[in-house]
């Protein structure tokens, strides 16, 4: 038994034959995907796959049409208002953009869902929220209203509030997207940090290979629909599969064609005509 | 042909689908006013936003309603020796007609398109997402309070829109053309009714209230999350919610005054 295994022995998130598609265009054509708990699990694929669909489902904002979603051992698809609002408390997400209030500052942000779902006196929940603070490096900056914020900034704000309530898991989208450098620095090590410290399990869904591949255990690569690799990031980086290669190494060219399919480069020009 | 007539049947199934998530939307956000209450504070806020924030649009163009009321008005009256009934006229029109129609008109221009714009943009930026991801439902925490906002603002700003209106028609027609004041009030005082005249107008004010807001926060609600998306769905607010008013206001003048 590998070490991949041997953490899938107790999965968090079980996904089994997953199908959805959104009108004509099929996104997942039968996934099956196994997060196990308190690990750092990886979604990669190209722009366009659904990663951020795949932690909609996850998360019961979207329904399957076919197949299982299992959270924490229910089952999301088949949960009533109630129930998923009950799991929903239990899970954080980081959204692309931050998500956060653009009428309350940083500190009305991290104390929103501890508001909105506790009873805490407000001298509890100031102590709550500088400690959420204080975790992600921004204390200081509770004073801030979101549109004061730099992109990292506001989702390391993003990210205090999504562990306000204490959760059982995090999924982050696309969380590294448009990051100078430093940030993208402070946000890698932040997610691992807090996974460890906090005991969390987490869900990267990310296109930043090397990032990613720094602090996941366990990688699913998904394309068209599938999932056409998975493994630990070593074991992807020594795959026999062109593609997961192409896609791990950033090749321009390779199984996926750096062209758009066309018809013939000479003919099209010798065609002549006006602009279609 | 074939074409033309599939994408008419296209059109029609969009309509019906958009009428039916309109209605949906409208019952959870029913529902969910009771939250609403509990927390007056999200209510207050939107009050100040919608309401008051529209206060001084609404005064300003109830009293230029008002005075080219009486101007118009009495040159009319004037030729049958009748300019006494100035005040009833501007009274009668304002309360009946130009105090819920026109106020509802700037209302959905206001506060109506503001409020599209901003839950559209709520929605473009995930903050509606986030919420339902931290298992605060958005038509209870964002919708509902705002929807209470429109539908309560809107009976008292008519009701602003029509005073400061008469008072605007007693300075032309009083102050400027010299029609006898005791009469300007005596007459309105005598002829305004205030079952038929004034109940009916809060009705029609009830009604546009519910009708503006109930697109304006669905037309947000709804939106293509794109820049492009919000700047349509904010147009369509002021231009639906224009063709609701005016037809709504043929249908309910005609139940309440069509047998006088």
């Amino acid at each position: 038994m590998d070490a991949a295994e041997s953490l899938q022995s107790d999965t968090l998130v079980r996904i089994r034959d997953l199908h959805f598609s959104r009108g004509e265009r099929v996104i997942f054509d039968g996934v099956d995907l196994d997060i196990p708990r308190g690990g750092v699990t990886a979604i990669m694929g190209p722009s366009g796959t659904g990663k951020t669909t795949l932690l909609r489902l996850i998360g019961g904002q979207l329904y399957p049409d076919r197949g299982s979603v299992q959270v924490d051992g229910e089952e999301v698809p088949a949960l009533g208002r109630a129930g998923l609002y009950r799991l929903r408390k239990r899970m954080g997400m980081l959204f692309q953009s931050g998500a956060l209030l653009t009428d309350l500052s940083v500190y009305d942000n991290v104390a929103f869902p501890l508001r909105e779902h506790t009873e805490l006196p407000e001298s509890m929940i100031r102590d709550l929220v500088l400690m959420k603070l204080q975790a992600v490096g921004l204390r200081g900056a509770r004073k801030l209203m979101p549109s004061e914020l730099s992109g990292g900034m506001a989702r390391r704000v993003a990210l205090a509030r999504a562990i306000a309530l204490d959760p059982m898991m995090i999924m982050y989208d696309e969380p590294f997207t448009g990051q100078d450098p430093i940030s993208m620095g402070a946000l890698v090590q932040l997610i691992r940090l807090l996974n460890d410290a906090l005991g969390l399990t987490s869900i990267i869904v990310s296109h930043d290979v090397q990032e990613t591949a720094a602090i996941s255990d366990y990688i699913y690569v998904i394309s068209r629909g599938k999932v056409v690799g998975r493994g630990t990031p070593e074991q992807l980086r020594n795959t026999d599969s062109e593609w997961v290669r192409q896609f791990m190494q950033g090749l321009p060219d390779g199984p996926v064609p750096f062209h758009y399919p066309a018809p013939d480069y000479r003919e099209d020009l010798l065609r002549g005509g006006g602009g279609d | 042909m074939l074409d033309w007539i599939r994408r008419l049947g296209a059109g029609w199934i969009q309509l019906f689908e958009k009428l039916g998530r309109g209605h949906l939307f409208l019952w959870k956000t029913l529902v969910g006013l009771p939250s609403v209450l509990v927390r007056p504070r999200l209510l207050l806020a939107q009050l100040f936003s919608v309401g008051v924030l529209s206060l001084m649009l609404i005064a300003v163009s109830g009293l230029f309603v008002g005075m080219v009321l009486a101007l118009q008005g009495y040159n009319t009256l004037v030729d049958f020796s009748a300019e006494e009934s100035l005040g009833v006229m501007v009274a009668l029109s304002m309360v009946r007609e130009l105090g819920p129609v026109v106020t509802a008109l700037l209302f959905a221009g206001r506060a109506g398109s503001a409020l599209t714009a901003e839950i559209g943009l709520m929605k473009a930026t995930e903050q509606l997402s986030g919420m339902e991801m931290m298992a605060v439902d958005p038509l209870h925490r964002v919708i509902a309070p705002r929807f209470l906002a429109g539908f309560v603002s809107m009976p008292l700003l008519v009701a602003i829109f029509s005073a400061v209106g008469i008072w605007g028609g007693y300075f032309v027609g009083v102050g400027l053309l010299g029609v006898d004041e005791g009469a300007y009030w005596a007459q309105m005082q005598a002829k305004v009714d205030l079952h038929d005249d004034v109940l009916n107008g809060v009705i029609k004010s009830l009604v546009f209230g519910f009708v503006t807001t109930w697109i304006a926060v669905f037309e947000g609600y709804d939106t293509i999350p794109t820049s492009e998306g919000v700047s349509r769905a904010t147009t369509r607010t002021v231009v639906h919610s224009a063709f609701a008013v005016l037809a709504l206001d043929f249908v309910l003048t005609a139940l309440m005054f069509g047998d006088n």
